[in-house]
């Protein structure tokens, strides 16, 4: 089992006509997942990669390809836009990979979202793989493996590294979220445990924060009341000076709020093992598997 | 990005936000002038710095005269203005603003952000004007009025009716601050700042309502799209390594330590930091290339981490996923041959062609040391500058 995207999932690319975006929907493909479509304005009619149809909107590829998870690519201008026009035509998962969309434009698509059917993950993510199965996103598919941990982060190349580790060690993945390191993101790590203590196939979890905000505290309490699965956790950016922001929009530590050691301290009195060091993450998953 | 007091008030007056009259100089002697032209009692002479607590500086006074202005102006222009955000090494002030001065009953504070926990934007506001607010939150946080905004109607009447009454106004205070706070959440908005804060918001003894100092912080991701704003931005108040690296779309952050780390991801960077410290050293800087990082990324990353006198050794930490390990070797022996290394090079490098990439490091016959694992090539870095 797993969480999000499966075998099932039947995805569509906006942005598929870019650089990136053609050459993520390829590596998807390649990886098993079932691309049905892309979206390009101005650019309907056309077919890239063999066989995959581009549509001028979303809703003509959902008319037609019956679509129901879309992996976003378009430049941070337009990509709020893409995000509505996604939500508008129905789509159930937006995956939103770009990064630099004006946090008063997500301040709009957030409130929007709330009406609708729509799951957003995302933005500024590497997106969601359940190994073995699909994935939607920028992440390197071949250091992934099929199993019952899920992973949940803020981060891109960090979850890499805790993959890297249980991968190495013979532990597996039910499915790896990335919810993007930006102040407002679709889906938060609440609503992703949600997910993760109801599937079957997730045994164990691996919870990696950073700096800046409360979601980590937020998930913490959420942990202690409803998750009775085994949480291991981690907090970057232990040694990071207050007032600067570390490369996410989201990690800065503003009027001493939002610091590792406050995060930590909260996670661990609700029943999370916190490791202090990421290269602790894979050994201690083991133990509490 | 962060811009000056002056700026921000040059903004919130296209917004219809009051704020008091003010002239900008950069020589002492159009201080009196400013001053008669203000035509009141008294003037405030301000340094224009980025950083806040000025004040506990020396850098605001009080003149009563065109010519205590004069003195004043000339006094701080020019002055290494030390305050508690600056940092020991202080700032230069180059710019004063004088501003007209009035008679205040009441000080207030307002600010607004994006607010993370709803994803709205927050309004806050606080008759406790003049403090930290943070100090404020601290102690008593039940002075604190919050109000977040739904973006679909933005700030009605209602709202700021709510707030103006929570502030115990009253009269003709009450009738001013209502359109103040409507204009400021519009200012917030279109201008796209990430952070805008009134501390003091005053009342005077003739009833306005103004904003008699102002710290805004715009987006960057939202500058594209604010051309004029642009131009706000001072160099001089930025780092210049930072600088540097933002040229090359590196993402670099002086830290105090002497282990300079060049890392792909921001999480992953902080981790770095992280272990580094955890092993008994302390990093030199975040330095996140990015995902799409080339040779010649890395090259100008390893310049910008040279530039720091106090590096002694370097700790490079990468996990290949679009970034591939031989690329990155490359880009590494090109760099360490080309700027002709002496220190220490620790990497550690997984994933996407993790095997081509340690050859190529291998045959490079460069002395790399190689982490096996963050974890060792932090211990060994750690270790080789000992």
């Amino acid at each position: 089992m797993s969480i999000l995207v499966d075998e099932k999932t039947r995805l569509i690319t906006q942005g598929i006509t870019g650089r990136e975006g053609m050459f993520h929907t390829e590596q998807s493909m390649l990886y098993g997942t079932k691309v049905v479509g892309g979206v390009t304005p101005g650019k309907g009619g056309q077919t890239v990669l063999g066989k995959v149809p581009v549509f001028n909107t979303v809703s003509d590829a959902v008319k037609i390809t019956k679509a129901n998870a879309t992996m976003v690519f378009v430049p941070p201008p337009f990509a709020a836009d893409a995000i509505l026009e996604a939500a508008d035509a129905g789509i159930e998962l937006i995956i939103c990979i770009t990064e630099g969309i004006p946090v008063t434009d997500m301040v709009d698509v957030y409130k929007y979202l709330q009406g609708t059917k729509s799951r957003l993950v995302g933005p500024n993510c590497p997106g969601v793989i359940s190994p073995g199965k699909a994935k939607i996103g920028i992440m390197p598919a071949h250091i992934h493996k099929k199993g019952n941990v899920g992973i949940i982060s803020r981060s891109g190349t960090l979850t890499y590294e805790a993959v890297g580790q249980l991968t190495a060690l013979g532990i597996g993945q039910s499915t790896c979220v990335g919810i993007g390191g930006d102040p407002i993101i679709g889906s938060r790590y609440i609503d992703v445990l949600q997910l993760f203590q109801k599937d079957r196939g997730t045994k164990a979890i691996c919870m990696i924060g950073e700096i800046g905000g409360t979601a980590e505290d937020e998930a913490a309490y959420y942990i202690k009341k409803h998750v009775t699965k085994p949480v291991v956790g981690f907090i970057a950016g232990q040694t990071a000076p207050p007032g600067r922001r570390m490369g996410h929009a989201g990690a800065i530590i503003s009027g001493g709020q939002g610091t590792a050691e406050e995060k930590m301290k909260v996670m661990k009195r609700c029943g999370i093992k916190v490791v202090k060091s990421p290269a602790d993450l894979g050994k201690t998953i083991k133990k509490v598997l | 990005m962060k811009i000056h007091e002056y700026q921000a008030k040059e903004i919130l007056r296209k917004y219809s936000v009051a704020v008091p009259n003010g002239v900008l100089i950069s020589e002492k002697s159009e201080a009196a002038q400013a001053a008669k032209k203000l035509g009141t009692n008294v003037v405030v002479v301000k340094a224009q710095i980025h950083a806040g607590g000025r004040g506990k500086g020396g850098g605001v006074k009080l003149a009563k005269t065109p010519q205590e202005a004069q003195k004043y102006a000339g006094d701080i222009l020019g002055m290494t203005l030390i305050t508690p955000q600056t940092g020991s090494e202080g700032r230069l002030v180059k710019k004063v603003l004088i501003e007209e001065g009035m008679s205040i009953v009441k000080e207030l504070y307002m600010g607004i952000l994006v607010d993370r926990e709803s994803s709205q934007v927050l309004i806050m506001a606080s008759e406790a004007g003049g403090m930290e607010i943070e100090e404020v939150a601290a102690d008593t946080p039940e002075k604190i009025i919050k109000e977040t905004v739904d973006p679909v109607i933005g700030v009605q009447p209602y709202l700021a009716r709510k707030i103006a009454f929570a502030l115990n106004l009253e009269g003709a205070a009450l009738k001013a601050v209502i359109p103040f706070i409507i204009n400021l959440y519009d200012a917030f908005v279109k201008e796209d700042c990430s952070m805008l804060e009134i501390n003091p918001l005053v009342v005077t003894s003739d009833d306005r309502v103004l904003a008699l100092d102002a710290k805004v912080d715009i987006d960057d991701n939202a500058m594209y799209r604010h051309k004029e704003t642009q131009t706000y931005r001072d160099i001089d108040e930025e780092d210049p390594t930072e600088v540097e690296a933002s040229k090359f779309h590196l993402n670099y952050i002086k830290l105090n330590g002497n282990i300079g780390c060049m890392v792909n991801g921001a999480g992953l960077a902080m981790a770095t930091m992280d272990i580094i410290k955890l092993s008994g050293g302390e990093p030199a800087n975040f330095l996140d290339v990015g995902g799409g990082a080339d040779e010649e990324m890395i090259e100008n990353g390893f310049r910008i981490l040279l530039s720091d006198g106090s590096v002694k050794g370097i700790f490079i930490n990468i996990f290949g996923g679009i970034l591939r390990c031989d690329v990155l070797a490359r880009g590494v022996v090109a760099a360490t041959k080309k700027l002709h290394i002496k220190i220490p090079v620790v990497v550690r490098m997984e994933g996407t062609n993790m095997e081509q990439g340690h050859q190529i490091l291998k045959d490079s016959g460069l002395n790399f040391l190689i982490g096996n694992g963050m974890k060792d090539g932090a211990q060994k870095v750690v270790k080789a500058i000992k």
